[in-house]
């Protein structure tokens, strides 16, 4: 562990860390899932080098926003641009630009057939046309830096829940990207491995990474996040610093979600 | 019983069954590889993201699925031989095998499809997903991470198609081709109607001879290459 990391609430070199030019940009995002509203006039600005933890109750539409973002969910209107750059609709455009946005999912979404070292090298060999042993030496590395390098000969369903999803976010290193979407990283998670999926997470954050971060876990938003975004009924409720948000939460709602998630 | 093993003696002895056999090996051969072929086309048009595409590739299936193969080999002779005169091979003989691999294979792509198809619903959603999101557009998505895990998961009902092929392989009279199994059976029961049950009991097990170990294979695969989740 870093020292100082468990006892301050928040990191002041996150929060004063310079944030950069706008990355990731909604405007009047909305989306629907048949009759259900599950995205309502969503504006978000998501700036160079922030990173932004996204909580709020199931079903308030976080996981639909975090997808929508790299267009895993299309969205019925608005704007979503990425880097200055709106979303293409699809075709090459739309894998080029998903090429730089990284994902990690609840479920790590390993490819099974393949061993954790071709996880990582496919989208550096087959997407962006890197040689093999380049490919494969930046893998070892970023699978040494979440501390996988000796599984590295291993197929998905021999590593643990905590292994795989560092291997998921070594994966999507891997395309060096310019922004992180992680949806629900540890709700799949048995408890005593979320902390090892957490301490990558918090070193990257630290490391000037953007991040788009939907979690329940109120440590990591302390520890490494420069904004909360409180979501319900698919509506954007609140926007806070951490301390803020945990400690004087002005919604109703969020009161309230706090109240549930905090108090055992 | 050895009635039995006299007059399978004189059967092979007068016959070539190994020989008639071998045509529908070969037949099976052909159409095997063309109808995988095929069948995976089809499977990736009724996957992919592009609604005529998915359209075609599901009235393709539709169509020939429903058609009864000994219509389908009746066309290929009648309307596409005899009324086109669209011929394959200036031998006769293997004008009529080419057309008979062809029937077989544009009818089996269908069950090919499906089978593959079935496959592509044992890919977790996820897979896909994760494909899309480092960057991989359909074909290659398909080819690096659908169709491998599918392919793994389809070897059961693929074995099941490759099994209905080879017997189908006999509906190939209806295109003259005169030399493959149940026309040489035929031909037994014409000059020797006495050995009926010899000649029955012998292309019974003849075929459960070259079945049973596509079924024995395709069960051993589908355990030993089944993806572990």
């Amino acid at each position: 562990m870093d020292h100082g990391a468990a006892t301050t609430t928040t990191d002041p070199a996150a929060t004063s860390a310079p944030l950069g030019p706008p990355l990731v940009e909604l405007k009047d995002v909305n989306k629907h899932f048949g009759e259900l509203h599950v995205l309502k006039d969503i504006d978000l600005t998501v700036r160079k080098g922030e990173v932004l933890v996204v909580v709020g109750p199931s079903g308030s539409g976080k996981s639909t926003l975090c997808r929508a973002i790299n267009r895993l969910e299309t969205i019925d209107s608005g704007e979503i641009r990425i880097d200055g750059v709106p979303l293409p609709e699809e075709g090459k455009a739309l894998a080029k630009l998903r090429a730089d946005v990284g994902m990690v999912f609840q479920a790590f979404n390993l490819f099974a057939h393949k061993t954790i070292l071709e996880n990582v090298t496919l989208g550096p060999v087959k997407v962006r046309r890197e040689r093999s042993a380049a490919a494969k030496e930046r893998a070892l590395e970023l699978l040494d830096r979440v501390g996988v390098k000796n599984q590295a000969g291993k197929m998905p369903a021999q590593l643990s829940g905590g292994q795989q999803q560092r291997v998921a976010i070594a994966r999507a290193l891997a395309m060096k990207p310019k922004v992180m979407l992680f949806d629900e990283p540890t709700s799949a998670l048995d408890p005593e491995m979320i902390n090892e999926v957490l301490d990558v997470m918090v070193a990257l954050a630290k490391e000037g990474m953007t991040m788009i971060v939907v979690t329940h876990e109120m440590g990591f938003a302390r520890k490494a996040a420069n904004r909360v975004v409180f979501m319900a009924d698919g509506q954007i409720v609140e926007e806070a610093t951490p301390e803020e948000f945990f400690t004087a939460p002005k919604s109703a709602r969020a009161k309230d979600f706090l109240s549930k998630i905090l108090s055992h | 019983m050895g009635d039995f093993l006299s007059q399978f003696g004189e059967l092979f002895a007068t016959y070539d069954v190994p020989g008639a056999f071998w045509v529908n090996i070969q037949l099976t051969f052909w159409a095997a590889i063309f109808s995988l072929v095929l069948g995976t086309v089809l499977a990736l048009m009724r996957i992919s993201p592009i609604a005529s595409l998915q359209w075609a590739g599901t009235s393709y299936v539709n169509i020939l699925r429903n058609t009864p193969l000994t219509v389908i080999m009746t066309f290929l002779f009648l309307a596409v031989w005899t009324q086109l005169q669209i011929t394959l091979s200036d031998d006769f003989a293997q004008n009529f095998f080419r057309f008979g691999v062809i029937g077989l294979t544009v009818y089996h792509a269908a069950f090919v499809c499906e089978a593959i198809r079935s496959g592509v619903n044992t890919v977790p959603l996820g897979q896909a997903e994760a494909a899309r999101a480092i960057g991989l557009s359909f074909l290659p998505a398909a080819r690096l991470i659908i169709l491998p895990q599918a392919f793994r998961g389809a070897i059961a009902p693929l074995g099941n198609t490759l099994i209905a092929l080879l017997k189908n392989s006999t509906v190939v009279v209806a295109v003259s081709v005169s030399t493959e199994a149940s026309t040489l059976m035929r031909e037994m029961i014409e000059s020797n109607a006495n050995f009926i049950y010899a000649i029955f009991i012998l292309f019974a097990l003849g075929f459960a001879v070259l079945v049973i170990p596509v079924g024995l294979l395709t069960t051993y695969l589908s355990n030993r290459l089944a993806v572990r989740r």
